[in-house]
């Protein structure tokens, strides 16, 4: 691990860039996309979200232990919301008990 | 290995500063270790006696003994008081804060301070839910389902939650220092692969810790602010869904049963071997199905709630993953049997402990598979066939299994043997007694006594007279070892390092250890479990 | 260099050179993150069912949220993202002087993003749209739901401001660390990386409360 694995401009493009994510965001959300604008704004929040960790959170040039914690928690909250709403997605198919 | 002159005044983790201060401020993880083994000493016997109490009201059919109200209130001070402040941290916080900077050959845990800030905690919450509970009462049941903990129940919930969610904390911090120890601070040469079992069964468990446990604190805020604010997140009068919050309970709440019997499964692995004097059977696979158990684990808390309304189909899938969770746990359980074939085997008390965890883990998990099955629970769910199954395992074996590592590791601990023939009077009473106490609640309850019930039909007392025949035995079963133990500490005989002539690191430390565990740290080059003493060497 | 330290009983001989001291207390750190991912995580699977049971009733009272100081909520946390990228890489610098400026500005931003977010939450609650268990129960069995969307708002932002404010406190407490006691240098700056990383994480929490709870459906 060095010292300064990220430099000052870096940070600043990283800045310019979750900017205008932002930007795209917002006026995503005035298109009427149906379906579409959750999983447009979602995806931006998640590009967003990975900028953050791999640039400001230094996860790009952390150890493999380090990136396999920083990955950890949101796998496994995908399996607590994917669980959960398996069971919502299906009462109207196979009510319960 | 040299002999090692025994010197009654050497310095030790024990002597090294007899002031209060130095024990409540101290940063030694075997003094902490103390500090917690004496707290959950404490709840242990609170939550027992709170049993007792409906024990001897279910000696008659009517509720004669205490009020209804009362009664639900005593049955829920018994769940919460023994899962949170008893089972959860029994084995992790007294054994793993303990023995695993010494099982890898560092000086302390990761991070000390944490360490003791986690003891703080979980004294702040336990007295918290301890005064709530007995100057309050609660009666919800240990599950707090919504909406009658969140809206209609007039008692002490939110002290209990605050309680709760306090200790909570404690565990998650636990589990953080043990994984970053186990990451960080293993001596040079122990590598994972020769890591001590208990070792690897810490580690799993130290991932349920930060992982669940977090669900649950969120999920029981929600249910203090729609107690005090009137939010209507899980009341269905005002659009919110009960069943969710009970998904966001169990999620936590399932893979909490592994949290209270992974450690001891790693006891037992440390027990078998040292008491067969054998490496532990297929090493790898075991390690390995502690990771199982702790991702599968995850996966299969909708089995708690398949007559609670959630759709058949998740019912079903919750139901298959659940028979799944047995196959790492019954690995082990084949794994520890191999192990004692051709083994040199000692009865010696700690021995009693494990070989009683294998038969009733094996009983408390075959019943496992019975309620897993979606139609058979539709039967005896809130029966007290399920009572008795998760018993079996929290009682026949988390409970045993610490009091054989406690037995174990005493003379580590405190330097001092305890009496051998009160140890297996003890465990044989706490085994009869426990079978007593439990079994005949597998037939009340597959005959159709629910449970959480303060009265029940005529033709069920013979059986609940012999569970409470049981359960007083298993009481003084309970009672003799906190006697001869504190005993032992005047009158035991002094030991070495290596009593029990065993393989492992904490055995190449004095008895107690100092308070650095190593004046050197060791450097590792022997598999786990392959440096017996020989007959002829002095240990 | 080894740091060895004799307090209350314990020797801590941990780590013998800066990376590794770095190391040790980033992977402490991300474990910490990851239990707090299921923290709030638990909040946003509930978000997540009730707005596929009640998406009409969820994208009507999102509307009611104020677009603009959200937007500009975001767009100052962000920069405070950035501005304490800055203040670690200062140190690694071995500058404190810098540390402390970005730090300060960090603070500021907080600070405004709070600002901001009372003058939202007294908006909310002045249209009364708070959910009060007495007006609850006057509405009708449709219009009660919209009281679950904004009990979500109030504790998905409400448990993120809690953050946010210990954030803050900590910073404080590391400005005053950097400044009265001349700690922190390019050879010992883990508390400030590991300050940047919680930081970061509340960043990103809001990166995801922002489009779900504000950017349901502008359309209309």
């Amino acid at each position: 691990m060095n010292h300064q694995p990220v430099s000052r401009r870096t940070y600043f493009l990283v800045y310019l860039g979750l900017l205008v994510l932002l930007a795209a965001t917002v006026g995503a959300a005035f298109l009427d996309a149906g379906w579409l604008n959750p999983v447009i704004a979602l995806t931006i929040a998640v590009i967003k979200a990975v900028l953050v960790i791999l640039f400001f959170m230094h996860v790009r040039a952390s150890s493999a232990i380090v990136r396999i914690f920083a990955l950890l928690g949101f796998f496994w909250l995908g399996i607590l919301i994917f669980l959960t709403m398996g069971d919502y997605l299906t009462r109207i198919w196979l009510p319960p008990v | 290995m040299a002999s090692i002159t025994f010197d009654r005044f050497r310095e030790n983790y024990l002597n090294a500063g007899y002031t209060a201060r130095s024990w409540l401020l101290t940063l030694d993880h075997k003094r902490i270790a103390v500090l917690y083994m004496i707290s959950i000493t404490f709840f242990f016997f609170v939550g027992g006696f709170a049993a007792v109490l409906f024990r001897l009201e279910l000696l008659t059919p009517q509720a004669d003994l205490v009020s209804l109200d009362n009664y639900n209130r005593l049955f829920t001070v018994h769940g919460i008081i023994m899962i949170f402040f008893f089972l959860v941290p029994a084995i992790p916080s007294v054994l793993g804060n303990f023995l695993i900077p010494l099982m890898i050959g560092a000086r302390d845990l990761a991070y000390p301070r944490l360490n003791l800030a986690s003891w703080y905690l979980f004294m702040i919450g336990g007295f918290i839910t301890f005064g709530a509970v007995v100057f309050g009462g609660v009666d919800t049941g240990w599950t707090f389902y919504t909406p009658y903990s969140s809206g209609y129940t007039n008692t002490a919930v939110v002290a209990t939650i605050v309680g709760v969610f306090i200790a909570g904390i404690s565990t998650i911090l636990t589990g953080l220092n043990f994984i970053v120890t186990i990451h960080k601070l293993r001596a040079p040469g122990m590598t994972w692969s020769r890591l001590p079992l208990f070792v690897w069964s810490h580690y799993a468990t130290s991932l349920i810790f930060i992982l669940a446990t977090p669900v649950l604190g969120v999920s029981l805020l929600l249910v203090v602010a729609e107690r005090l604010l009137g939010i209507g997140i899980f009341d269905p009068s005002r659009g919110g869904d009960p069943v969710l919050f009970q998904h966001l309970f169990w999620f936590y709440s399932h893979p909490a049963v592994y949290i209270m019997v992974l450690p001891a499964m790693g006891v037992i692995s440390e027990l078998i071997a040292a008491f067969s004097r054998r490496r532990v059977f297929g090493y790898t696979f075991v390690a390995l199905a502690s990771l199982a158990i702790a991702f599968i684990g995850f996966l299969v808390w909708g089995h708690h709630m398949f007559v609670a309304g959630q759709s058949a189909f998740n019912a079903a899938i919750f139901s298959g993953l659940s028979f799944l969770v047995a196959i790492p746990s019954a690995v082990k359980v084949f794994n520890w049997t191999a192990t004692l074939y051709k083994g040199s085997i000692s009865l010696d008390t700690p021995m009693l402990y494990a070989l009683g965890f294998i038969g009733l883990f094996v009983i408390g998990g075959l019943t496992g598979l019975f309620v897993a099955s979606l139609a058979l629970d539709v039967h005896v769910h809130d029966t007290y066939f399920v009572v008795a199954h998760f018993h079996y395992i929290m009682v026949g074996a988390s409970v045993m299994a610490y009091l054989g590592g406690i037995h174990y590791w005493w003379p580590k601990i405190s330097g001092r043997t305890y009496p051998e023939w009160w140890g297996r009077i003890s465990a044989a009473l706490i085994f009869a007694g426990f079978n007593l106490t439990f079994f005949p609640q597998f037939i009340l309850g597959y005959q159709g006594m629910p449970r959480r019930y303060a009265t029940y039909p005529e033709e069920f007392q013979v059986l609940n007279v012999m569970s409470t025949a049981g359960a007083s035995i298993v009481s003084l079963g309970y009672l003799l070892p906190l006697i001869y133990l504190i005993w032992s500490l005047r009158t035991g005989e002094r030991v070495g390092p290596n009593p029990w002539r065993v393989s492992g690191l904490e055995w190449t430390t004095s008895s107690p250890p100092p308070t650095e565990n190593f004046s050197t740290i060791p450097v590792v080059t022997a598999e786990a479990y392959t440096d017996f003493p020989e007959d002829d060497e002095d240990e | 260099m080894s740091e060895t330290t004799t307090t209350g009983g314990a020797v801590e001989v941990h780590y013998q050179t800066p990376e590794e001291k770095l190391e040790l207390n980033r992977l402490g750190m991300w474990v910490f993150l990851a239990s707090e991912v299921m923290f709030f995580g638990g909040l946003f699977t509930i978000y997540l069912v009730y707005r596929w049971l009640y998406p009409q009733v969820f994208a009507t009272a999102s509307r009611e949220l104020d677009l603009v100081l959200g937007t500009i909520n975001t767009a100052i946390l962000l920069t405070s993202s950035f501005t304490m990228a800055l203040a670690v890489h200062a140190i690694q610098a071995g500058s404190r002087r810098a540390l402390t400026l970005f730090l300060l500005l960090t603070m500021l931003l907080g600070l405004a993003f709070i600002g901001i977010k009372g003058t939202e939450y007294l908006h909310v609650i002045n249209e009364g749209l708070f959910p009060n268990r007495e007006q609850l129960l006057t509405l009708s069995a449709d219009e009660r739901p919209g009281q679950i969307f904004f009990s979500l708002y109030f504790a998905m932002t409400g448990l993120h401001l809690l953050h946010m404010l210990l954030g803050l406190l900590v910073i404080a407490f590391l400005i005053v660390q950097a400044n009265l006691f001349k700690r922190y240098s390019a050879a010992d700056y883990s508390a400030i990386e590991n300050m940047g990383l919680y930081w970061h994480f509340v960043d990103i929490v809001w990166i995801f409360i922002f489009p779900l709870l504000y950017l349901i459906d502008r359309a209309s």
